[in-house]
This record gives structure tokens, sequence and C-alpha cells, in this order.
């Protein structure tokens, strides 16, 4: 006979997790590392089949009309919308986040203008009363923002020198440690926060009456996830009490953050080893079969690949193909060397088989020379299959941020689960910055100038030291005006549209930080390497503004393992983080930067003219971290090296790499191939480096599937950070991935 | 010094693991379907000269990718022409630690390329045909020299890897393969056995350097010629791989 859940519950391991919230100290005495290999894994059962086949009908109903539905007249809440179902009968996992699957909700109090346009460019209206409310009733987010925005900011702005700020969409980037929901129930989490609440006490502050106000709302939020759980049939006040509650419960808590919030990015932590504890309980007293749980995982997963938010076209130019940055991080290892696979780490791998390649969830794979080999080769085995896996370095991260159960913020930020958050904050141009410092801070395109006090160059060729000074004082400027623009922002956000449902789920003293950014590093580096060791002579129109450069003589470009040139990359990043932090930044938070550009290096490049590397006014930028496409010619392992120089303590917010590379190139069999990349991987992150995005990919694949996007509706690969389905990118994206390096041998 | 045609970083063809592959200038003989031609030449504009201690700090910075089997292969040409010079690059490879492997057609046979051999972690050896007219057809020499140099390796007994370019009407005999996989059925050294079908890869670079191709409209074999060969092979020889 077996047993029932609730008496076999009673055999999880006892420790500190039952006297405070510690889901890693659970997980630490809980977890079964697996040592083996795939063979163990089953494919999809014939309800999971039938499942999916629903939701791909659905996709390519999407596919063709931009999005499937928008319910336009609620603006939604935990527990706005009734139950919705896929496929009611054949769901192991529920929850949709409007009524029904892939139906988009309107979430204007981010701000309500793209909300409406976003209705528009897609063929809807949006509901008249809601534009009423935000206009006369409840100020919105992006309004706030404004009527604080200084005229500088607003200028910087219109320039394009920093872009994408999160002013008139949700901030994203922020991860609620959902796992506590399935193992502590709503009930002991509220107690908890109540307990928080009590002890926010003393001279009110502004400060302390704003983190009070916060954790009432944290406790609304429980009390409306428990509503809406309820409204499915399940009671979320207990905690979980098999796997497929687990699971279950894990979603309802990430589902309450994604029906309120639209967030750029919308992790959704480190889950997979904490479902395995469940799962080999479950096992253990036969309540479960290997079918059975690789059901629930795939099932889960499904879930993930639904999840939508309604987005204008101008936004799918910086962030192409529709992402959510459902970001699932798998494997690690605890600080005391153990490793941190399990079986379920396969398994949510197992699922790029199971339903075929996709973007969503955004797998990311936490590497370590000390995981079991038989994990590292079905990653890699993975990879070369789908392209749909992402890598970061787990032991650089475990030391750096002193912890081991962490999850990665939209693409490659490492956040401390439930202990850490970020104010998300876009990125600088740096190219154009440099270009600010050659036109006495006028911007090179339209004249105007943005930043005062620039003198102007000695004509003629362009001498490294005057270039330089000026380069640092533009840097400088615009490091203070970031810190204060993104200051404005996620002082408004707080206020206009504070995350309830994921602060919820995290510490009520949460340690934060300013995550920055900047764009453009290799068009920059190669731009002061030709000054400097070649001779560059801008070419200026009849305003005096740099529309080209003379390049005469050679240069040494970055991604050549050439430390002439990587140093000046090493540098830059370690000076504009210099920079940042000589600035007050709201709610003391840390600041910190990244080296990642998403896809928006292709608006970047748009926005910004010629630059002395070469690179003409309007072309797109290397993605990240990379080099620039074509300009690393001493093949793979010189390319890694010179990204793997960045030091990530310049960097902590992440530098991103993504490298392609052909099947062949990886070697001739099979099994040669999974091992070499295993090695690459190994050799890359003992150099140090922090991330890497890897295609397996031929180009003639893509230049198919750009002439036949029928063909390839599944098609992944791994852009900067993220994965997207190929053939939703625009052609201007398309054309910028095919153009990237593609390393081959001779 | 070394006459260096070129390096490739990330070398995952020319032995296991992730490899540095150093190819060197110069080449005796002169094969039908050479897909380097640019390589041939003792001497080459674009060539460069290199230490083995460059060589070596190249490595160094390559390390950590090598893992438990990589390491350094040299190539060409015909890496053996400058067996001298090599000597001295695998001897200080191998006091740092790295594995060498030594991608050669074997037509030179010496005292010197045997030494060389004592301090080379895997001859990977390119016979190109087992009869020695047809080999003196595929390459203007005979095959003794390379033969020699298998049975000098096997007596080693260190590891090798035997290559084998499959070349439609000139290489695909099937008695001749048959007798190529019997050679060295009885030999105890071979980890390997890459047939490498021909290809029309290196066709441009003629085009490129004005020379005359002589294959020219010559067809890769078809898989299933490759297929056939590659069953041949295993009849009598381990680990046999299409590359």
């Amino acid at each position: 006979m077996p047993k029932s859940p609730s008496t076999s519950r009673a055999s999880f391991k006892k420790s500190h997790w039952q006297e405070a919230i510690d889901v890693r100290d659970f997980i630490y005495t809980n977890i079964t590392p697996y040592e083996g290999d795939a063979s163990f894994l089953v494919g999809p059962t014939a309800t999971t089949v039938s499942l999916w086949q629903s939701c791909q009908e659905l996709l390519a109903v999407e596919r063709k009309k931009g999005v499937y539905d928008i319910d336009t007249k609620t603006i939604p809440t935990i527990t706005s919308h009734k139950p919705g179902y896929i496929s009611r009968d054949k769901e192991k996992i529920v929850g949709v986040q409007t009524d029904k699957p892939l139906r988009r909700a309107i979430k204007p109090f981010g701000g309500w203008r793209v909300v409406q346009a976003a209705c528009a460019e897609y063929g809807y209206t949006l509901n008249p009363q809601v534009i009423e409310l935000c206009q006369n009733y409840r100020k919105t987010h992006n309004d706030g923002v404004f009527d604080a925005y200084t005229e500088e900011m607003r200028k910087l702005r219109k320039s394009g020198v920093i872009t994408g700020l999160p002013d008139n969409y949700g901030r994203g980037r922020i991860i609620g440690d959902y796992r506590r929901l399935a193992l502590y129930g709503v009930d002991r989490l509220i107690e908890e926060k109540q307990n928080d609440k009590r002890s926010l006490n003393g001279a009110m502050t502004s400060e302390l009456i704003q983190l009070r106000e916060e954790v009432s709302e944290q406790i609304r939020a429980l009390e409306m996830i428990k509503e809406m759980a309820a409204s499915y049939g399940f009671d979320v006040s207990r905690p979980a009490e098999s796997a497929q509650e687990a699971i279950q419960w894990t979603y309802f808590a990430y589902l309450a953050a994604i029906k309120e919030q639209d967030g750029a990015a919308m992790s959704l932590g480190n889950v997979s080893s904490f479902f395995d504890i469940y799962i080999e309980r479950d096992m253990q007293v036969g309540l479960l079969t290997e079918e059975e749980a690789q059901e629930l995982v795939d099932h889960f997963v499904m879930k993930l690949r639904l999840v939508r938010h309604l987005r204008m076209d101008e936004y799918n130019q910086l962030f192409a193909g529709d992402p959510t940055w459902v970001t699932e991080s798998i494997g690690g290892v605890f600080r005391d060397g153990r490793h941190k696979v399990t079986k379920t780490s396969f398994r949510f791998l197992q699922t790029l088989y199971n339903l075929g390649p996709a973007p969503e969830p955004n797998l990311t794979v936490l590497w370590s020379e000390k995981l079991p080999e038989g994990f590292k080769k079905f990653c890699c085995q993975v990879s070369i299959d789908t392209s749909s896996v992402q890598y970061e370095n787990d032991n650089l991260m475990s030391e750096t941020g002193h912890c081991d159960d962490y999850s990665i913020a939209c693409c490659v930020s490492m956040m401390e689960t439930g202990k850490e958050m970020q104010f998300f904050g876009a990125r600088c141009n740096l190219a154009k910055t440099l270009l600010l410092a050659l036109n006495e801070g006028k911007d090179e395109l339209s004249g105007i100038e943005i930043i005062p006090g620039i003198e102007p160059l000695p004509q003629g060729k362009l001498d490294y030291t005057e270039v330089r000074r000026r380069f640092d004082k533009t840097m400088s400027y615009l490091a203070e005006a970031y810190v204060n623009t993104m200051n404005v922002i996620h002082y408004m956000h707080d206020k206009y549209y504070y995350e309830r449902a994921q602060l919820a789920f995290m510490d009520t003293k949460v340690h934060r930080n300013m995550a920055f950014g900047i764009a453009g590093l290799s068009v920059v580096v190669d731009s002061l390497s030709a000054i400097r060791h070649a001779s560059v002579t801008p070419v200026r129109n009849d305003q005096g503004l740099t529309v080209d450069f003379r390049v005469e003589g050679e240069y040494p470009t970055y991604g050549n393992d050439d430390d002439r040139v990587d140093i000046l990359a090493h540098d830059l990043v370690h000076d504009f983080n210099q920079e940042l932090s000589k600035h007050p930044i709201y709610r003391d938070a840390t600041p910190t930067l990244s080296v990642l550009t998403i896809t928006s290096n292709v608006v970047y490049g748009k926005k910004t003219g010629a630059t002395p590397d070469g690179r003409k006014k309007g072309e797109p930028f290397a993605p990240g971290a990379n080099p620039m496409h074509g300009r690393d010619h001493s093949g793979a392992i010189a390319s890694l090296n010179s990204v793997a120089k960045l030091d990530y303590l310049d960097a902590r917010d992440g530098i991103s790499n993504t490298f392609s590379i052909v099947p062949k190139s990886l070697g001739n069999a099979k099994a040669d191939r999974v091992e070499n990349l295993a090695a690459l991987l190994d050799g890359y992150f003992a150099k140090d480096a922090h991330h890497l995005n890897v295609n397996v990919l031929q180009r003639e694949t893509l230049l198919d599937a750009m002439s036949h996007p029928e063909k390839y509706p599944q098609l992944t690969i791994r852009v900067s950070g993220y994965a997207v389905n190929f053939v939703r990118l625009s052609r201007e994206h398309q054309q910028e991935v095919i153009a990237r390096t593609f390393h081959e041998q001779m | 010094m070394l006459n260096v045609h070129s390096i490739e970083t990330f070398g995952t063809h020319d032995g296991p693991g992730i490899r540095m592959v150093v190819f060197l200038q110069g080449c005796p003989i002169r094969c039908v379907y050479c897909h380097n031609p640019d390589t041939l030449a003792k001497w080459s504009e674009s060539c460069r000269q290199m230490s083995s201690q460059q060589i070596i700090e190249l490595l160094k910075k390559e390390q950590p990718y090598f893992g438990k089997k990589g390491g350094l292969t040299v190539s060409g040409g015909e890496p053996t022409m400058q067996a001298a010079g090599l000597l001295e690059l695998f001897k200080a490879a191998k006091e740092a630690g790295f594995h060498t492997a030594l991608d050669t057609n074997g037509v030179i046979c010496s005292e010197e390329v045997h030494e060389l051999y004592e301090v080379t972690d895997l001859v990977i050896l390119d016979v190109k045909h087992i009869n020695s007219e047809h080999h003196k057809k595929v390459t203007g020499v005979g095959n003794s020299a390379v033969l020699e140099n298998a049975e000098y390796r096997e007596k080693s007994g260190k590891p090798m890897w035997l290559r084998y370019v499959l070349v439609p009407g000139w290489t695909d005999q099937p008695q001749f393969l048959e007798e190529w996989a019997q050679r060295f059925s009885t030999y105890k050294t071979i980890e390997r056995v890459e047939i490498l079908p021909y290809h029309t890869l290196g066709v441009h670079k003629y085009k490129a350097m004005g020379l005359p191709y002589k294959l020219e409209g010559l067809a890769p074999p078809t898989a299933k010629a490759v297929s056939d060969a590659a069953a041949i092979f295993q009849r009598h020889l381990p680990h046999v791989v299409v590359a």
C-alpha cells in the first residue's frame, strides 16, 4: 500500500528550514544529487503530446496575428480573472494569466499610453474607462517619471545615448522565491510578514513608512493568491504535500506575479532541484512513476512557454521576438563542493526534446567543472541539438556573491534567491558617448548639444590622449546623469507599480542593487585601438560633425586574445563602473554594471553615427561583450579569451557572450562534439569568464528559415542572454544574427 | 625556429579533444587532391618564423580548454620536414605538460623522425594508399617509408591513429581497401581509424594561386561509397570513424 503523501511528508529531514523561512536549507538537507547519465529519461506521455498539440494550434494563430487575443477591459489583479484552461481534463498543472491561454492582459500602471498603442497596433481598442481612470484618478509610473524628469534627462533619453529605460514599462528583474509558497503555504508566510511588520517600528521616516506600506501590500497579495488558487480548486494556505502540489503551488506564486506585472524580464528562479525533493519522495513511496514525473515537468514548462505580455512594436525593436525571460537556473554547486544536479535538472532539459526547442523558459545551466560528467554531457548534447541553453560560471558567481542559492534575473544577472533584488536600468550607449567626445558634446546626428563643456579637438589626425581626455569626461558626466535618471524611475516604479506579489516571496529586508548597463563595448574598444595604433582622421560635415573616419594603417582588434587592445576593454568597463559608484543611489542600492545588450544592439547601432573603427552609420553593434562581427579572426578560443579578460568584479550584473559555431567545427563524431563543447565550457569558465550563449548551427539553416519561416516554427537561437524563435525576429535582427561570426575551421 | 603557415586555436579534427593545431610550411610530396596547396612550398611570404617558446606561450593561454584529452597538434604541410625544430618544440611542450600529436603522411623515415616519435603522444599517420604504385600515382612517391614508420610506431607500443583519404577513382578500389585494413589488423597501437572523404573545399585556393587543379570536376564520394569503405575497414580495425 502506498503511503499517503501527508504521512510521508514527515520523512523530510528536519533542520533550520522549519524554524525560519529558509528554502536553501531545505534543499541543502534534503537533496538527492544525481551522478548518472540521461538514460533514465522518458519521452512525453500521450496526454502531453495532445496538450502540446492544442497549444501549438493557439501558437500558430498568435504567429499569424501577432497576438492571440487581448482582454482590453480588465485591469488585471491576482484575482481579477476567472480560471482558464488549455484543456482542463488533460492539464496536470493549471493556471493561466487571464481567463484563456495566450490572451494578453492590459497593464496600464507602467504607462497607459504604451498599452493603448499596443492595443491599436494589433487592431484592438483599449477600454476608454481605463484611460479615464489613469488620466484622472490613478496616476501611472510613466506619468510620475515624466513629472520628475529634468530637461537634461529628457535630452539624454531622446538622443538615444541612454536608451531602453524602464520609464514607460514594467521594470521587471525582480524574482520572488516562489518555492516558498510550496514549502510553507500562504498562512505561514503571512504570519512571518506580520511579524516583520510589527518590528518595523520607531521614528517614522519616509523609508520606514514606505516599507510598512509595502509589507502590507505583500500580505494583501498573499491573501489574494489564496483566493486565486481556491478558484482553481486548491488550498495553498498550507504547504504542498506532493510533487504535483509543490509544482502547482510554485507555479501559482509565479502566476500571481505575471498576472499583475509585465516587467521586462520576470525570471522563475531556481526550482528544478527543489521540485526533485518532492518527486524523489513521491517515487520512493510509490506515488509517482518516471513517466508521471516527466509529465508534471512537461506540463509546468508548457505553462511557462505560454507566458505573454502586451508589448508595442517599439519595444519589440529593442527586445526582439516577444521575450518574457522566464529564466530558470539549473545545476550549480553548494559552497561545500557538493553539486546540486538532480534527476529533475535532467527532466527540465528533457522538455526541449519532449516539447521541441523553444526560447522559454530561458534555461540557464550554472556550470562548474565540479558538475557530474553525465550532466555536463547531457547539457552539451541538448545545446548541440537545440541551441536553447545558456551557461553561466557558477564558481565565479557563488564565490563573488557568497551564496549558493541564487537565480538569474533576466538574462545573466545573479540574485540571491528571495534575498536580493535589482532596479533594472537598461544601458548607456558607449559608442555614442565616444562620438559625443569627438563632437564637442553634440549629438553626431542631430547636432544638438547634449553635454556642455567638451572642448573641440585639434584639426586633423586624432590624438589618443586628447580623445581619451574628452571621452573620460563625457563618460563621467553621463554616469552621473544615468544614476540620477534611474533614481527617478525607480522611485516612481515603487510608488505607482510596486511588485507586491514578487516581494511577498522575498525577505522584507531585501538587498537592492541598481543595475546599469553599457552597449557598444567592442565598437568603442576597436575605435580607441584604431586611434591609438593606427592613424584616424575624422571626416566632418559643414556643421563640423563627424560623418566618417579615414583609417590608415593596421591596428589590433578586440577578440583575438591580444593584450594591446583587450586591456582597453577591461579598463573601460572598470572605469565606467567606478564612475557609477560615485553618486547617491535610491534606497541605498548597490550599483552594478552589465555588458549585455539583449537584442538592442541593433537599435543602438541604428541611432549611432559612423565610428572610428570603420563601422558605418546605422550599422548594428556586436551584442553584449562580443567582439565585432568578423573581427575576431584568430579562432574561437582567441575570441573567448578576449572576452574572458573582462573582470566580473567590474560588471557584477553580468558579461554576456554569444557564441555561434557550426556543428562540424566541434568535431567529427557526435560524441566528440559533446565532449569538446564540455571542454570548451570548462576552459572558458576556468578563465573566470561569466556567461556563454551557445548556438550550434549552420548559417545556411538560418538563411533557409528567413526564406521559408513556415518550415521552422520552433527554430530557436540564443541571442544575448536569452533565446528567441528565429522566425519571430524582424528582418533586421535576422540579418544581424546571420552577420555574426560563426566559428569555422580552415 | 619553425616555419609556421598558420595556427588554429580551436582544433577539433586533428587528435583528441580541443587542440591548438600548428600548420607548418612545406611538404615533400604533391598529392593530386591536396586541399592546402598554400602549405606546400618550403617557404612562403605569408608564413612566419616562430620559436618553441612562442608556441608554448600560446599553448599556455589555451591550456584550460584542453581538459584531459586536448593539447598540441602539429600538422602541415608535412611537419617532419622540420623534424629538428619540432623535436625541440615537442620536448618543451611535454615538459610543460601538454599532450602532443603529430599529423603526418609518413613519407620521411629517418632517425630524426623516430626520435620525434618518442616525444609524440599520438602519431596520426595518413597512409594514402596500400599499393606502392598507386601511392606513387597519388602522391608522387612510393609508400615504403610510410609503412616503415607505421611499423616503427607499432613496435614502440605508443598510440597511433590511422587516416585514409577516400578519393573516387584514386583510392577507393575495394581490393586495396581490404589490403590496407588487413595490413594493420594485427597492430595493437591503433586507437582510431579515420576515413576522410575527398572534398572540394580547397579548390578555390588553386584558382587564387593560379595553379592547375588535377582533379577538376571530380565529385566527392557518395555516402554509399563512404559507408562501403567504412564497412571494409570495420571488418579488420577498431574504432573506424568517418570524418
